[in-house]
């Protein structure tokens, strides 16, 4: 997942293809989509704004206007680039080659998934050496942990200790884990292994299967509901959309998509405006609540569809604004996708961590908010030009061998 | 109107030592207190026996610390401003705090609680312990669903309360999941939900309280009890329908 479009056009040199001028949409596409990069980018920045708590500006974001959010987008792109990035790997290096590649990758953002661990711990530790209030004398157990660095360090290593705002890599990983024999069958039979992913969906919301967590409970993104999504999003890659593309341009179905999202849209409204609720009717709101991100709720993922068909339908591949200079920082961002989604869960931490310090008023808020985009952007914009730098090292003209694997990412 | 009366709600604190700015008001929007659903056995009781018997069960964040920490905590505070707008009517507040309970074990001892202190309403205290545990919240929700209903079998009334807005804390208990949900079963079942977490987020935006400030007095969180016990009250007036203007429900 976390590709960025140079790793995945090095092969063919279709970096300054997809940049300046792009041939005609193929069925299967051999070239990166940089609208895959714009939402990725797009949805790192929403889950940073929401990632702060009390933030005004994370008014902006799509939780509070339909029912799925940027983690939707963001587990959805990853596995269509993992796709497109392995799959090719599987092509022209087999099996073994590409699930190595796949495991590496997994061990990548394992290893930045205990970075951003450390970080948490000092910011934790600090709370629980400076903050005194009688008031919370019971909230502050939560910090009861620190007290067992040996159990906690341990059970944070084994990805069941996760702290808040922190589930999305394991999530990650354990998706990363399932992909190379899921890859080899979306390759072989896309629809069985898209049935197979439907199945374990269905399977999971009946027998309740997770992944136990620590000290108790489970995964709060459960990986057997979520995979769907990011299977999805393979079989998407590997065809499917291709397949799909008549009956995503259909007038019926956009409709369909837009109905669905004003739907979500009148019912978040009720959950702001609590007076509204009245118009709800009881059948439909016992049929609908709770709404169950864990699980991936049916009408979260339905309310992703609409949301890319809808988006599909009104942003083509050719659309100018791809190439202008103003989606460039969101675009950049998507094309680094690992480093911006740790970076932006250490800014949520620094940003809280300000206003506890200094003032939480709305000003410091919208101060934080453009702060950490803006330091997201500059990140992204430096990581490529790194990336710029080493691929002059290697020399204009050469070709790599190893398609999938410079850069490294995917 | 009856939203414009609560919006009028004010609860005077009594002033307390001498400190930088005390807050004298904790104003609470009627939006928040008030709702469709109503308390029938607390009203009956009131009329009809003119006492009223509460039970606080909830976990540390239902009482403060110290020798005399529980009675300026919000269910003692509960108990005297009750006792002051139901004039003539015995009211007793009393509470069942265990550190560090989860629901599963409120649920567990329910039915012994239930039978021993037959209270006319129960205040449910729920979340924040299995937020810091990280009980999964659908179970969680299922659990207070069963409790509320046994309580409502027993015959009594339940108000569930959810946790204290605690921004420091924000990055490390994820509360949001767990409020949802009971407010999902308090939807459900037809019960009031006081809803702390939004009342004291509230005082926190509109700059009655500094919920960020470090402390090791108890000055702001006896404060805080006795705005959430004039609030709680009010909203259980509300509810039961026993004030002034006890008008038909528009539903």
């Amino acid at each position: 997942m976390f590709t960025n479009s140079r790793a995945a056009g090095r092969a063919g040199d279709e970096v300054s293809a997809t940049e300046k001028s792009r041939p005609p949409a193929p069925a299967i596409p051999d070239g990166r989509d940089l609208r895959l990069d714009l939402f990725r980018g797009l949805a790192l920045w929403l889950i940073f704004l929401d990632h702060i708590p009390g933030n005004i500006v994370s008014w902006v974001t799509i939780r509070n206007y339909g029912f799925s959010d940027a983690t939707e987008i963001f587990i959805f792109i990853s596995g269509y680039t993992a796709a497109f990035v392995y799959g090719r790997a599987l092509t022209e290096h087999g099996f073994l080659v590409s699930s190595a590649r796949v495991l590496r990758r997994a061990w990548q953002i394992y290893v930045a998934h205990v970075f951003l661990f450390a970080i948490y711990l000092a910011e934790i530790s600090y709370v629980a050496a400076s903050f005194r209030n009688p008031l919370y004398a019971e909230e502050m157990g939560v910090l009861d942990f620190l007290k067992q660095p040996d159990v906690t360090i341990v059970e944070a290593l084994l990805l069941k200790f996760k702290p808040v705002n922190m589930d999305v890599l394991p999530l990650y990983i354990v998706l990363l884990l399932l992909f190379p024999p899921v890859l080899w069958m979306l390759m072989r039979k896309p629809n069985w292994a898209l049935a197979a992913s439907f199945a374990l969906y269905a399977a999971t919301w009946e027998f309740d299967f997770n992944l136990p967590a620590y000290p108790s409970g489970n995964w709060f993104f459960n990986p057997f509901a979520w995979q769907l999504l990011f299977f999805f999003g393979a079989w998407c890659a590997l065809g499917g959309a291709a397949r799909l593309r008549d009956l995503l341009r259909w007038r019926s179905t956009v409709s369909l998509a837009i109905g669905y999202l004003v739907f979500a849209f009148l019912i978040t409204l009720t959950w702001h405006i609590p007076s509204l609720g009245r118009f709800v009717p009881e059948w439909l709101a016992e049929a609908m609540y709770p709404i169950d991100k864990t699980n991936l709720d049916v009408l979260r993922f339905v309310h992703f569809l609409a949301l890319a068909i809808v988006t599909l339908y009104f942003v083509p591949q050719q659309w100018r604004a791809l190439k202008s200079p103003w989606l460039r920082p969101a675009i950049v961002c998507g094309q680094h996708s690992l480093e911006i989604f740790c970076l932006g869960v250490f800014l949520a931490f620094a940003a809280h961590f300000v206003m506890s310090e200094v003032v939480a008023g709305v000003a410091m808020q919208v101060i934080v908010s453009v702060a950490g985009v803006s330091l997201m952007a500059v990140t992204a914009t430096l990581l490529s030009w790194y990336k710029s730098l080493e691929g002059r090292g290697q020399g204009p003209r050469q070709k790599p061998k190893d398609p999938g694997l410079v850069g490294g990412a995917a | 109107m009856k939203a414009l009366l609560a919006a009028m709600f004010v609860a005077a604190v009594p002033m307390g030592m001498a400190h930088a700015r005390p807050p004298d008001v904790c104003e609470v929007p009627g939006y928040l207190l008030f709702g469709e659903s109503e308390l029938h056995h607390v009203n009956k009781t009131v009329k009809e026996q003119k006492r009223l018997k509460v039970l606080v069960i909830g976990t540390r964040s239902s009482t403060l610390a110290g020798t005399d920490g529980a009675e300026h905590a919000y269910p003692a505070r509960l108990e005297a401003a009750l006792a002051e707008r139901l004039p003539g009517v015995a009211v007793k507040v009393s509470t069942l705090i265990t550190p560090r309970q989860t629901v599963e074990q409120v649920v567990a001892g329910l039915k012994k609680t239930l039978a021993e202190q037959t209270p006319d309403l129960v205040i449910w205290q729920a979340g924040t312990v299995d937020a810091i545990r990280g009980m999964g919240a659908d179970d969680f929700g299922n659990m207070v669903d069963s409790g509320v209903g046994r309580i409502l079998r027993a015959g009594a009334d339940v108000i569930l309360m959810n946790m204290q807005y605690s921004p420091r804390t924000e990055t490390i208990i994820l509360a949001g999941p767990y409020a949802e949900n009971l407010r999902w079963v308090a939807q459900q079942r037809h019960v009031p939900l006081f809803d702390r977490f939004a009342i004291m987020q509230h005082w926190s935006d509109s700059g009655v309280f500094d919920f960020f400030a470090a402390t090791t007095a108890f000055t702001i969180a006896e404060k805080v009890h006795d705005c959430l016990a004039k609030a709680l009250a009010a909203q259980i007036i509300d509810a039961a329908q026993l004030g002034p203007m006890a008008a038909p429900k528009i539903q």
